[in-house]
């Protein structure tokens, strides 16, 4: 196979793969939407176990919910396959690890983004984190290709190893701060519910989903995960390439700036969850800053403000 | 916030309330944030330290803003006041904040696990069940599931047995760690900040040379304690610059592939010459020093001769790159020349193409297919002879008239071996194409305290994240030929999983005594 049928390839595979994973956030909005109405599970179990009298039309829009529901996860698994298929044929096209401009790190990023939703469905059972996963992925992808630039080499500044290092922590911690966004997010909505929405008008699948307290330990694990490695890749790596590159381990360049920012952020989530006052709601609050500010220094420090980081042109 | 309140309290007692309140948690979250804030603007202005250049064109681009900016220090917001107060209050709060909980660790590392408290119903996990075993039986197989617990087992009145047990200690011990190399990092890169140096420097290939003084640095700055009479006393001849680029027609047309810069160096006057080779990220050591290769462009070579017929110019001139395609700007300053000093102004593209109907020529490729020069003439005053520095890319004109022909100023086109005619009777003649390297020299002394201070620092992080510091207790008492067992756990740090967790240490203490059967109550 020549490289360009191979850069052919992944070009087709990520477009797949972002029309499927759109699909797979229509899925989950409806899986949400068709839950409107439902009361929460257990008491709609002991309804049907109570009384022989069970609204029939119940179970109908639960089965449609479960059903969508499972169609957002095979269509997310799907699109996780087909992307990584082309985020591979990508890397072979242009023979070197495939994120070395803005393009390929929307990609593989989202694709380590899903990947470490699918993964954490099966270890904690999040597919409620689904719709945010799915939708922001698409949102990524679609700006990625806005961006797009044709399978080449690299330029010089990037042939290091640090470059595989260095931007597969990036990766991987982004995608874990993404899970833990979204887990923060739904902890706002759902903790807010819990104050002000009287028992018997609990309905919709926020009350199918788990407990606020369930869904801040989620978020803090995923957080407690990221945080190392986002040490490592902005704080060690980051800085140890930037002294064989440039002379200087740390310069304030602008990216270097925000990755700084971010850190600092995550650090004050770790504190004010440890805080009075502090923990609950202004943690969750303070995790999606540092989230802004993660996507901000991929997003507006590439594009608008510029530095020595400027792989994105 | 009531405890948080000013108390109307004497000078030591307020010294003390506004230490605790520099070195609490809640302070360190706020320093933490403002520390964040603070460092945003320094991303969005242009920083003197990073981008001089870009600097000054902000003061041009903004006459009115800038001064006022300046002031309050945007465009060095890492050196500011206000920065510096911030950071350094954060370092007096975690120092604060450090030395207190260190002492606390090591003694709580020493003392024994604390008595198990009379209630475990009111502990957040808590169980019972009944063994046919004796309570020894039951001691012996708590310390065996309790692995590596630090265990004490106490008797009580009424043949009572008690087993307390902690462990993850660890888990504070890492938190120290980690915020204590916060403060070596941190001291590490100012030593570095203080006794480094920086600068950099253009040479041209063919034979341009470089020794390591002063004078011949472009761009130079260094720490407070650094002296100039340290730089390590090294030269270079930079012999071949070399710059692929991404072929016409091919994807990415004009991208930079590879620069390298080779040549021969001596460490030291005297000693035999070596062969050097840098590329980007493959820098140059000599002992403590590491030289760059930053950038690269075009440098022409002129020569020079005056109405008088004499050479005045001879030199190959760096033309500094402004975009990607190597459109690249370049002044030449000729003092030599009689009867008036000569000045050009000018650019040089290095694939030069003009698009029908342009008058102008734009350069369509960075590599060097097509060289031309475009130049305007000067006439009159250089302004070098009053002794201040000037920099070598800047023509200052306030003395110098332009050539002219009729309304339209004098320009000079040449391709490699041409000559041109100037408008005072002289010529100038572009004679070859070289290219140019921009090297950084610097040293930061101590770098690897940084490196391994936050190495250590994330590490101690894991640990602290991962390690859960547990109580357990365990609660024995004979009722008729039957043993009642009373556990209890509790987490320093508050978790929910704690009665799953409970579940899992009773299937290891049921194991350990060999009930694996019984059911729980
Ligand atoms: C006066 C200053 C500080 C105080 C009093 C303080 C206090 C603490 C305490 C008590 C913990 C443990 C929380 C827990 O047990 O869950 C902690 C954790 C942590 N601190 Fe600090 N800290 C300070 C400064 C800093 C600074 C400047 C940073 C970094 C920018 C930092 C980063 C962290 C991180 C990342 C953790 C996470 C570990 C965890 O969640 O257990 N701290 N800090």
């Amino acid at each position: 196979m020549t490289l360009e049928t191979l850069a052919q390839i992944s070009n087709y595979a990520v477009a797949s793969a972002t029309g499927i994973l759109a699909l797979a956030f229509v899925a989950y909005v409806a899986q949400w939407g068709f839950a409107r109405n439902l009361a929460p599970e257990r008491e709609r179990e002991l309804v049907t176990a109570g009384g022989s009298e069970a609204p029939s039309g119940s179970s109908d829009p639960v089965e449609r919910s479960d059903m969508a529901g499972g169609i957002g996860l095979s269509l997310t698994t799907l699109s996780a396959l087909v992307l990584a298929v082309g985020v591979v044929t990508r890397g072979f096209a242009a023979q070197r690890v495939p994120w070395g401009n803005m393009y390929e790190f929307g990609c593989a990023a989202t694709l380590a983004a899903v990947v470490a939703y699918l993964v954490l469905v099966r270890v904690w059972e999040i597919d409620w984190v689904g719709p945010i996963i799915t939708g922001f992925g698409t949102v990524v992808l679609g700006a990625s290709a806005m961006v797009y630039v044709p399978a080449g080499p690299l330029v010089p500044a990037l042939h290091s190893y640090w470059l595989v290092i260095h931007v597969l922590g990036a990766i991987i911690s982004g995608s874990a701060f993404l899970v833990g966004a979204a887990a923060s997010v739904l902890y706002l909505v759902k903790s807010r519910a819990e104050r002000t929405t009287p028992e018997d008008q609990r309905t919709g699948f926020l009350w199918r989903i788990p407990a606020s307290a369930k869904i801040d330990q989620v978020a803090y694990r995923v957080h407690a995960f990221a945080f190392p490695i986002w040490t490592f890749a902005a704080l060690i790596a980051g800085p140890i390439w930037a002294q064989y590159a440039w002379g200087r381990y740390w310069g304030w360049d602008p990216k270097e700036v925000w990755a700084f920012i971010t850190w600092v952020v995550y650090a004050g989530y770790l504190h004010a969850r440890a805080t009075a006052g502090w923990k609950g709601k202004a943690a969750a609050i303070l995790a999606l800053i540092g989230f802004a500010t993660f996507v901000f220094n991929f997003v507006g420090v590439n594009l608008f403000v510029g530095g020595m980081h400027s792989y994105a042109k | 916030m009531s405890d948080n309140a000013v108390p109307a309290l004497g000078r030591r007692e307020f010294t003390r309330w506004f230490w605790r309140q520099l070195t609490s948690m809640r302070t360190a979250l706020m320093l933490l944030l403002l520390l964040a804030i603070a460092a945003v603007p320094g991303s969005l202005y242009p920083q003197r330290g990073v981008d001089a250049r870009a600097v000054e064109n902000y003061f041009l681009d903004h006459p009115q803003l800038a001064p006022f900016l300046d002031k309050l220090g945007m465009f060095a917001v890492y050196s500011s006041p206000w920065f510096s107060a911030v950071y350094l209050l954060l370092m007096v709060s975690l120092v604060g904040c450090i030395l207190p909980r260190s002492f606390v660790y090591l003694k709580a590392v020493r003392a024994r696990p604390p008595r198990a408290p009379r209630n475990f119903a009111r502990l957040p996990a808590s169980s019972t069940f009944e063994t046919d075993r004796t309570p020894d039986e039951v001691v012996a197989a708590a310390r065996e599931a309790l692995g590596r617990s630090r265990v004490d087992v106490v008797d009580r009145d009424g043949d009572v047995r008690e087993v307390s047990a902690e462990k993850g200690f660890l888990r504070e011990a890492g938190n120290l760690v980690f915020h204590v190399s916060i403060v070596v990092v941190l001291i590490g890169v100012a030593v570095g900040t203080l006794y480094g140096y920086r600068g950099s420097v253009i040479v041209t290939d063919d034979g341009g040379q470089f020794a390591n003084s002063l004078p011949q640095y472009d761009e130079f700055s260094s720490g407070t304690l650094f002296s100039t009479d340290d730089l390590p006393p090294f030269a270079l001849t930079l012999d071949q610059v070399t710059a692929r680029f991404q072929p016409f027609g091919s994807p990415q047309a004009g991208a930079p592939r590879e620069f390298r810069a080779a040549g021969t160096y001596t460490a030291r006057p005297g000693d035999a010459d070596r062969r050097f080779d840098i590329t980007v990220n493959h820098p140059l050591s000599v002992g403590s020093t590491s030289i760059y290769l930053l950038g690269q462009g075009y440098a022409p070579v002129f020569k020079i001769t005056d109405a008088q017929g004499d050479v005045v110019f001879d030199d190959a001139v760096p033309f500094l790159p402004a975009d990607p395609t190597y459109t690249s700007n370049g002044i030449i300053k000729v003092p030599d020349a009689k009867p008036e000093q000569l000045g050009f102004q000018g650019f040089f593209l290095p694939t030069a193409v003009t698009q029908d109907g342009q008058e102008l020529s734009t350069s369509a490729h960075p590599a060097a297919a097509n060289p031309l020069v475009g130049l305007n003439v000067w006439h009159g005053d250089l302004g070098l002879d009053d002794g201040r520095s000037q920099s070598v890319f800047i023509l200052d004109k306030s003395k110098m008239t332009q050539y002219k022909n009729g309304d339209a100023n004098v320009r000079i086109s040449l391709q490699p071996g041409m000559t041109a005619d100037l408008p005072d009777g002289g010529t100038i003649e572009f004679t070859e194409l070289r290219q140019f390297a921009r090297f950084q020299i610097s040293s930061s002394p101590l770098v690897k305290v940084p490196l391994f201070g936050i190495v250590a620092g994330l590490l101690g992080l894991m640990v602290s994240l991962t390690v859960k510091p547990r109580r357990t207790w365990i609660r024995t008492r004979r009722e008729g030929s039957r043993t009642v067992v009373d556990v209890a756990v509790l987490d320093r740090v508050p978790r929910d999983d704690l009665p799953a967790d409970l579940d899992d240490f009773l299937e290891r203490f049921k194991d350990a005594l060999g009930e694996k059967t019984e059911e729980k109550a």
